[in-house]
């Protein structure tokens, strides 16, 4: 009865806030300071439970990952795809997916986790799954210290039911994973699982520890030497990167599949994403679910997922491909530089300090833009647009024209790069107001 | 090998200390160098490297709790040889951790004392609420200047030390005092980073000068102003709290 009632109150206050132009988490709020249990009692219900997706890069695409891949083997996935990542925003989608007796109709949760909102999360619920990506340095103003970040990513691992899914080559993470291991070892703790990367492949990710690395000079020089390498095989690991596919290596066989997400970071992604699914799937097995864990149906439905709005999201200007990339932390900026390639686009870089992009910009003097040099910078715009081309001019990256104003910004880029694909870098906010200027002027994908 | 007279800057603890930025300090400084006509010689020194025969600029950053612990350490070795190149008059220049540990003592949350090398006449608490934002300061030295701050560290100087500024926007030191950063002679501590020289190149050629005034003697600047500096300060000074 508690569920009708806060459902109906929610969905409500949902349609109250919509005839207003209101926010989605709005509807969230109330339930919650009405009916605090509402988002426990619900997700407790789902027969294979919730499976939690944290870490500082990338959460969003490969949440999606995680549902479509799942949702193609016949379950029913729940998740908070609005990337509100607050328990507000799980408990606005929950009531918006509710039957009208307030009944989630699902057989699994995926959801995205902000590191720090996870803390209130999991007080309330255990997830059965715990997906950690990575501890990168992103939003210091918030956090302090990454040693903040991985601690609190550590809470979430102990409260792990299941399976803990841990990214094996993240200093950070990977000692999550051992400490869990142990705990597992001792007689409680959740199973432990890794993803990884073949050695080959360790210096096209350089983690924060690679960052007093010189400018120019080869990255991972921390990381494993191939020749020494002991570890034992990761439950899944990247073995190989191609244009738009890659290769898994998973129970000893590898498996080449073509695929729709762009990036390092996506690809490197899809094996943390393909390790959760086989986790889930192996249970909902033994549990009777009338599903399979067959490899090849899994890579199948992987292969079709796209990025997630704004992370290489592809669009068309003026008959021309228009990419949006993401870029929050240095890390995350060094890939996106390293995974397209520079030639032959016309490149602007957007970066907004809003609360949501992370205050402090300092992280941008973290970022090598020598690639940029040849080919210039177009327009640089946000906010913090004189900051970005003070970095560039350390970097001697030739800038087109500095505009603070993102729409200004954006009519003069269009304008000056007639006939070019184009490319945006760009922070979060700076992503979120572009692409509402770029829907009044071609077909942008509803979120 | 270049003709144009060559400076020593040393960058301590990159390794560990650069959590924030702080690689812009040392592009900056060397871009200001260059510019003004020297041929900058950046030597990296990490824990247990040995220190140079001459240096002409020290510079240094901020890194984690745990690195920082590394750091002191190492650091606590070096003491006297660091002592003495300030007394000597080396200009050097050193944000957040190392800004810390070049005072006497800093006194983490949790209890844990770091002892400093008493560089700069300075002594810091941890403290539970983190000090971050934009801040913009008043220095009779170098003019206004422009960072960002993210710290626990609350900072108090002694006597011998002058506060560097004082903060019209921001915290600084301290919530309380009013003061941000720290001077004694020729070296500088300072809380901002954001990287701290890029927006203030006023810093950059108060190093520069005064390390070519003690290695050859004289000193004339070359370096004009740069037009996205200021335009880069001045928006980062409108930007909120």
């Amino acid at each position: 009865m508690r569920d009708f009632f806060s459902a109906a109150v929610g969905k409500a206050v949902r349609a109250a806030a919509r005839l207003r132009g209101g926010g989605s988490a709005l509807p969230g709020l109330v339930v919650e300071r009405l009916d605090p249990g509402f988002m426990a009692r619900g997700l407790a219900r789902l027969p294979l439970g919730v499976i939690a997706v944290s870490g500082t890069n990338g959460k969003t695409t490969t949440t999606k990952m995680i549902v479509e891949m799942l949702e193609a083997q016949g379950l029913t996935v729940f998740t908070n795809k609005t990337g509100s990542n607050f328990s507000r925003g799980v408990v606005a989608a929950m009531i918006g997916e509710s039957t009208a007796a307030g009944k989630l109709q699902a057989d699994v949760a995926v959801l995205e986790l902000d590191e720090a909102h996870a803390m209130f999360f999991i007080e309330r619920v255990k997830p059965r799954f715990t997906l950690l990506l990575n501890v990168l340095r992103d939003q210091l103003d918030r956090f302090g210290e990454i040693d903040t970040t991985a601690r609190y990513l550590q809470r979430i691992a102990d409260a792990t039911t299941d399976v803990l899914v841990v990214n094996r080559e993240d200093r950070l993470i990977a000692e999550i994973g051992d400490r869990t291991r142990e705990r597992a070892a001792a007689g409680s703790g959740p199973e432990v699982r890794e993803f990884g990367l073949a050695p080959a492949l360790l210096s096209t990710f350089p983690g924060d520890d690679d960052f007093h690395v010189v400018p120019g000079q080869a990255a991972g020089d921390a990381a494993t030497d191939p020749a020494t390498d002991t570890r034992g095989a990761a439950d899944v690991t990247l073995l190989e990167l191609g244009k738009n596919a890659a290769t898994f290596l998973i129970d000893g066989e590898a498996h080449s599949t073509p695929l729709q997400l762009e990036g390092l970071y996506n690809t490197y992604n899809a094996a943390a994403a393909l390790v959760t699914v086989r986790a889930v799937l192996e249970r909902a097995v033994a549990e009777g679910a009338d599903t399979s864990a067959r490899t090849t149906e899994v890579l199948e439905a992987l292969s079709t997922v796209r990025p997630a709005f704004g992370r290489g999201e592809k669009l068309e200007l003026d008959g021309q491909p228009l990419e949006l990339v993401l870029v929050k932390n240095p890390a995350g900026f060094r890939l996106g530089l390293a995974s397209f390639d520079a030639e032959g686009v016309a490149v602007m870089i957007a970066v907004n300090d809003q609360y949501a992009d992370g205050r402090d910009m300092s992280w941008l003097w973290d970022v090598d833009f020598e690639t940029l040099r040849a080919g210039g910078v177009d327009t640089v715009t946000g906010t913090r647009a004189w900051d970005m081309a003070l970095r560039l001019e350390h970097d001697d990256v030739p800038v087109g024209s500095v505009e603070e104003d993102l729409g200004a910004a954006l009519s003069s880029f269009r304008a000056q790069t007639q006939g070019r694909p184009r490319r945006i870098y760009c922070t979060y906010t700076a992503m979120l107001g572009l692409r509402k200027r770029l829907s009044e002027i071609t077909d942008v994908e509803e979120i | 090998m270049s003709d144009k007279p060559e400076l020593v800057i040393v960058s301590l603890y990159p390794r560990d200390m650069n959590i924030y930025g702080d690689r812009g300090n040392i592009l900056s400084l060397t871009r200001r160098a260059s510019a003004h006509g020297y041929e900058p010689r950046v030597i990296d020194l990490n824990v247990g490297d040995e220190l140079p025969e001459h240096i002409d600029i020290v510079i240094g950053g901020g890194g984690q709790d745990s690195g920082q612990a590394r750091v002191a350490a190492d650091l606590a070795g070096r003491a006297g040889q660091f002592r003495e190149l300030a007394d000597a008059g080396t200009p050097m220049l050193v944000i957040c951790g190392l800004y810390q540990l070049f005072g006497h003592r800093f006194v983490t949350a949790s209890g844990a004392t770091l002892e400093g090398i008493g560089v700069l006449d300075v002594e810091t608490r941890g403290g539970a609420e983190r000090m971050i934002g934009n801040v913009v300061v008043e220095s009779a030295d170098f003019g206004e200047i422009i960072g960002y701050e993210n710290h626990s560290g609350f900072t108090v100087l002694g006597e011998a030390s002058e506060p560097l500024g004082r903060v019209t926007q921001g915290a600084g030191n301290n919530p309380d005092d009013g003061t941000e950063g720290a001077r004694t002679g020729n070296v500088i501590g300072s809380y901002l980073h954001g990287s701290l020289l890029p927006k203030n190149p006023a810093i950059s050629d108060f190093l520069i000068e005064t390390a070519a005034l003690r290695r050859y003697g004289s000193f004339e600047p070359v370096a004009s102003v740069d037009p996205t500096v200021e335009r880069a300060r001045a928006s980062a000074k409108r930007r909120p709290r």
